[in-house]
């Protein structure tokens, strides 16, 4: 079985043309793309608006709620229900679209919110202190210092796309749910295991690229990996103490002998 | 100069945090407002640079009423310091400290140097200057703080509780550094605090609050250490307040002995007196020793370290203290410079505590003329 999966995998015939492996991969990543951002645009905006105002806070908890939807039956009731207002492919588009948004607005409003939620409040009020403004307390302090919680939102909002967009191929659409759903039906469980495998694959390389991208955008600062220099860091507290015993005259009150 | 006039903050379930307070507080002088929790003395503070807003009254900087500028103005204009110093995590220590001159537009450059030079202002090492506040202690992430307060050099400041998050030994470098710095530059400062010897060491004018935001008692600490004004004041102030009050009394020419010393390294044994003080190469003392105990030459293991040593033109506290501290009973004297001058006894410093007047109604109407 492996064996022939990887004969599958790895032959020209599997990826080559428009219904190749390679066209459906461009398809699966489309759609997913299409889904996180649209979700982003929405969710972002109102995750930051709630994280910095702590109104309206039940948007939170609707959006969690939404987790619970089934999303093969809301697949098919939006199907239903929009497909014949329209003629080509969005009809089929525009359904499964709708679909993954609703399933990736919870995670990546959470992330926002809660990385926004989390932000030192001592940090808030000195900022406001200082004299940012509203919006410069958002871009330039709550924004950076929720961006580990914002990222892994989207990471995992990714992840769930990416799995999810198979069902796409239900209502007609390609991506690589295609070979899922054909491959049940004709009974070419190859391809079926191969599609799985394709998508599984998939997921764990966008994964690895935000990863990556996380790594860049995070300030040093907040992920420890600062901590690495703890040992600069102790020798700096010993010069913290040299410099003001040292720096500052005797103080007004006493000093002990031969201290 | 900071001018509060009837101002009075009262929440919205009705409870008041701060009820008609007026005072003044002087240009270049350190304000501290003092008081129970509850008090209304982080409210006061924070009226002034309008993170909250007064429900009636006015406060004024320099003559204008505050409510007239705008937010983000009036408040790059103050120096801002609180408890847990609330640093940026995610700017190293140089950004966080140029985070005002950026918002004022500086270019980078003129920022990066200004925010050198203020590390190094706060006793900070120039390479601190790219760590992270996570990798900082407590009481350097305070000094990044009251660096950050001061990069647009803001004539105004406003200290909340800057120091009562880090341990004492740190919290008694901090308020030095700061009593220094402000020495240097003269702002008019609001400190808030609730600890009653922080206010009385660092305050030029002390503002007791009661709970319910009411003023109690507003002074200089010398004056506020004498007179009480009332129960709670005196509550307030505590027990020690005869001896710490000594701390306000400069020091009048003590009449000093002088002292026999012997250097580190040499020999006591042919000694007779039971206590003896060792001194380094350049006259400075090191600590009291028995000579009848050592039988060679004095090592530093030999030093008693109980002593402490007081300052020729410091205060009467300090020459007591040496004194009471001393296993001779003679209390060590050093100039500005550290050298011995000599040594003095407790019922000497004690007549001239007796001699000396108590601070009297003179002082705390002068202050009070000076800020108006």
């Amino acid at each position: 079985m492996i064996g022939s999966i990887l004969e599958w995998l790895t032959s020209a015939d599997t990826w080559s043309g428009d219904s190749g492996l390679g066209a459906r991969l461009v398809q699966h990543l489309w759609y997913s793309l299409l889904a996180v951002v649209i979700a982003a645009v929405i969710a972002i905006p109102l995750g930051l608006w709630v994280g910095h105002t702590g109104r309206a806070r039940w948007l939170v908890t609707l959006a969690n709620s939404l987790r619970a939807v089934p999303t093969l039956g809301l697949l098919f009731a939006v199907a239903l229900w929009l497909g014949p207002k329209f003629t080509s492919d969005l009809a089929f588009l525009i359904p499964s679209v709708v679909v993954l948004v609703v399933l990736v607005i919870p995670p990546i409003l959470s992330g926002v919110y809660a990385g926004v939620e989390a932000v030192d409040p001592a940090a808030r009020d000195a900022a406001r202190g200082m004299g940012m403004t509203g919006a410069e307390v958002v871009r330039q302090v709550e924004i950076p210092n929720a961006l580990p919680l914002m990222l892994s939102g989207l990471r995992s909002a990714f992840l769930q796309v990416i799995a999810t967009a198979t069902v796409a191929a239900y209502v007609g659409l390609g991506g690589l749910g295609r070979y899922l759903i054909d491959g049940l039906k004709t009974g070419d469980y190859v391809s079926t295991a191969g599609g799985a495998l394709v998508v599984s694959l998939l997921a764990l390389a966008v994964d690895g690229v935000l990863a990556l991208i996380q790594r860049l955008v995070v300030s040093p600062g907040l992920t420890g990996k600062a901590s690495l220099t703890r040992r600069r860091g102790m020798s700096a507290v010993s010069a913290e103490v040299a410099s003001s015993d040292g720096g500052s005259p005797l103080p007004e009150t006493n000093r002990r002998i031969s201290s | 100069m900071i001018r509060f006039d009837n101002v009075t903050k009262q929440y919205p379930g009705g409870t008041v945090a701060v009820d008609d307070l007026s005072l003044t507080a002087p240009t270049g002088r350190i304000t501290v407002f003092v008081g129970p929790s509850g008090c209304g003395k982080t409210t006061s503070l924070r009226m002034i640079n309008r993170m909250i807003e007064p429900t009636t009254g006015t406060i004024s900087l320099d003559g204008q009423d505050t409510a007239t500028m705008n937010e983000a103005e009036l408040r790059r204009g103050i120096g801002y310091v609180i408890q847990h110093a609330g640093l940026f995590p995610h700017r190293t220590v140089l950004d966080n400290v140029g985070t005002v001159p950026r918002l004022l537009g500086w270019d980078k450059k003129e920022t990066r140097e200004r925010s050198r030079e203020l590390l190094a202002r706060v006793g900070l090492a120039p390479e601190l200057a790219d760590r992270y506040p996570s990798q900082l202690s407590g009481g350097q992430q305070q000094r990044v703080g009251v660096a950050r307060a001061l990069a647009a050099d803001p004539p105004v400041m406003l200290m909340d509780e800057p120091f009562s998050a880090v341990d004492p030994v740190v919290r008694e470098q901090l308020q030095d550094v700061f009593l220094d710095l402000q020495g240097e530059l003269g702002k008019t400062i609001i400190f808030v605090t609730h600890d009653i010897d922080e206010a009385i060491k660092l305050g030029d004018q002390v503002a007791v609050l009661r709970v319910g935001g009411k003023l109690a008692q507003i002074s200089d600490p010398a004056y506020l250490l004498a007179h009480p004004v009332d129960d709670f004041v005196a509550d307030f102030v505590g027990r020690d307040r005869g001896y710490r009050s000594l701390q306000f009394q400069p020091t009048p020419r003590l009449p000093l002995a002088n002292e026999r010393t012997v250097v580190l390294g040499e020999s006591v044994a042919d000694l007779s007196v039971p206590w003896v003080l060792v001194v380094d190469d350049a006259h400075r003392p090191l600590g009291w020793v028995e000579p009848s105990r050592i039988d060679a030459e004095v090592r530093t293991e030999h030093l008693h370290r109980g002593g402490t040593v007081a300052r020729a033109s410091g205060s009467l506290r300090g020459a007591l203290d040496a004194a009471l501290s001393s296993p001779s009973r003679r209390g060590v004297i050093v100039d500005d410079s550290g050298e011995l001058v000599g040594t003095v006894r407790a019922h000497e410093v004690l007549s001239l505590i007796e001699a000396a007047d108590r601070p009297d109604e003179d002082r705390a109407s002068a202050l009070a003329e000076e800020g108006s």
